[in-house]
């Protein structure tokens, strides 16, 4: 009962340690979404335009990728960045710019493949009917683009849920340095080795809240995509 | 509207942290010291002073010094003399300066069931646990403990093998976190057992040999052939944690009313 008050006291007194780290993990993750989204949704256009072999191949290929452990792109990236390895001269290691890097490595599979995935439910016919209407390239790119931009919004959130509440990447190249580079899951991860359990859980709560409510917003977006579809 | 300000807002607090990162010192030190509220009680009072923010990366002593021989650390503060020397001597730090010290004790069960609280010295301690084949929890990771430990097993000419003795990989809370759950014992700095006395059912179970005495050295990364070491702000550093002020604050630092470090800059 004790532990209780005092997590909800750390949670709803605002308490500034806290919300520095949850502002810190929700910033560097909306930094990778984005850059991730540059790369990922231009890629899930090309796999779905490539002819049916290739795209078998490249969709078999990026939902492999989905499953990269965070620690393994956490090593390579810092292979890299560090001042022994080609790219050490950006001194990137430990800041939350190494962090961003390795997050957005992350996000991009998820994001594609999770869009590719999308793709496959929405009419065929589009294509074609655009097509058919007379539309250049461009016409039918943007055409798709907001006949499936839910969907996209729905990829972009998916991946947010999923890169907040990894761990490997930020601890190895962020360092876990207190109000810098401490994101939500390295500081849950310090606090429990130091016992100091109400701060790991006050700062769990949050964490699970923020994950939970993404999904809950995709599922809304999803059954409203499903009324569009039936029309 | 609101969402997007809320964006905007992020971004650019999330810029300001990236790009401010000019005067930024990295410090690679160890569990110990961090985990102990140590630095976060030492460092804000150094950045007033010096204007210099320091970014502390907290792991054990081998990673420390292995991030300094890189060159992605600009000042290490470890606890493992052979290695620190070695550190030296293979020309990646310069400028190694004495700091501070406290002891290692051995934490067990209360109840003791090896039996260590009566054992002659260190060396004997260790066999004990050893034909008990009490469970033993070893850090596993080339921290400065666990550097210690493994001394103190060769020199008692015990290999530690078998299901008692579990190499864990983890830092010293945790280690300690885990003898407590697996009532074994563990070899642990005093600094970090008194920051988690009050969490724990272990209890020292030997202490004061001499061969137990844990010096802290800090050590700035040579910055031949690296020029983007920031060594003038390391030397500060180093400069400020060895003067009076500086091991004044060290020899304060308390908790529960018990001193954790003991100033020993010369």
């Amino acid at each position: 009962m004790d532990l209780l008050q005092k997590i909800f006291y750390l949670i709803f007194s605002f308490d500034r340690d806290i919300y520095q780290i949850v502002l810190t993990s929700l910033g560097l993750t909306f930094f990778s979404i984005s850059f991730a989204t540059v790369i990922a949704v231009p890629l899930a256009f090309i796999i779905d335009f490539s002819n049916y072999k290739i795209k078998k191949f490249l969709i078999a290929f990026i939902n492999s990728l989905t499953s990269l452990p965070t620690v393994v792109i956490g090593l390579i990236v810092y292979s890299f960045i560090s001042r022994k390895g080609i790219l050490g001269f950006t001194g990137l290691l430990f800041t939350p710019g190494a962090i961003v890097i390795g997050q957005t490595i992350l996000a991009i599979p998820i994001i594609t493949s999770t869009i590719v995935a999308g793709f496959s439910k929405i009419d065929s016919k589009l294509y074609e009917t655009l097509k058919t209407l007379g539309a250049d390239k461009r016409q039918i790119f943007l055409g798709i683009i907001s006949e499936t931009k839910i969907l996209i919004v729905a990829a972009l959130l998916f991946g947010f849920g999923r890169i907040i509440g990894e761990v490997g990447v930020s601890m190895m190249l962020g360092g876990n340095i207190k109000r810098y580079t401490r994101t939500m899951t390295t500081a849950i991860a310090l606090e429990t080795s130091k016992g100091e359990f109400e701060f790991a859980l006050a700062l769990g709560i949050i964490l699970l809240l923020i994950a939970l409510s993404i999904n809950f917003i995709i599922h809304l977006f999803l059954k409203r995509e499903d009324k569009w579809k039936r029309i | 509207m609101k969402i997007r300000r809320i964006l905007i807002a992020l971004l650019l607090f999330v810029s300001f942290s990236i790009l401010s990162q000019e005067d930024r010192l990295k410090l690679a030190t160890t569990t110990s010291t961090e985990n102990s509220g140590l630095l976060d009680y030492l460092l804000p009072i150094f950045e007033k002073d010096t204007g210099i923010k320091v970014d502390v990366i907290s792991v054990g002593t081998g990673k420390a010094l292995k991030l300094g021989e890189n060159g992605d650390v600009d000042v290490v503060l470890v606890h493992a003399r052979s290695l620190e020397d070695k550190f030296v001597q293979d020309g990646y730090g310069i400028d190694r300066k004495d700091v501070m010290y406290n002891d290692f004790i051995i934490l067990g069960p209360k109840k003791d069931p090896a039996k260590i609280k009566k054992a002659k010295n260190v060396l004997d301690a260790f066999k004990k646990i050893a034909n008990k084949k009490a469970v033993f929890i070893s850090r596993g990771d080339k921290s400065g403990t666990h550097v210690k430990e493994l001394e103190i097993w060769e020199r008692s000419g015990i290999k530690p093998k078998g299901k008692w003795y579990k190499e864990s990989g983890l830092g010293m809370e945790e280690a300690i976190n885990m003898a407590n759950n697996e009532l074994g014992y563990v070899l642990s700095d005093r600094g970090t057992y008194l920051s988690v006395k009050s969490k724990i059912d272990l209890a020292i179970c030997y202490e004061g040999d001499k061969e137990l005495f844990n010096p802290y050295g800090i050590i700035a990364v040579n910055p031949a052939n690296k020029d983007y070491i920031k060594y003038d702000e390391a030397m500060k550093l180093i400069e400020w944690i060895t003067s009076e002020n500086g091991q004044k604050l060290i020899n304060d630092f308390k908790i529960e009313g018990e001193q954790l470090f003991f100033g020993s800059a010369k």
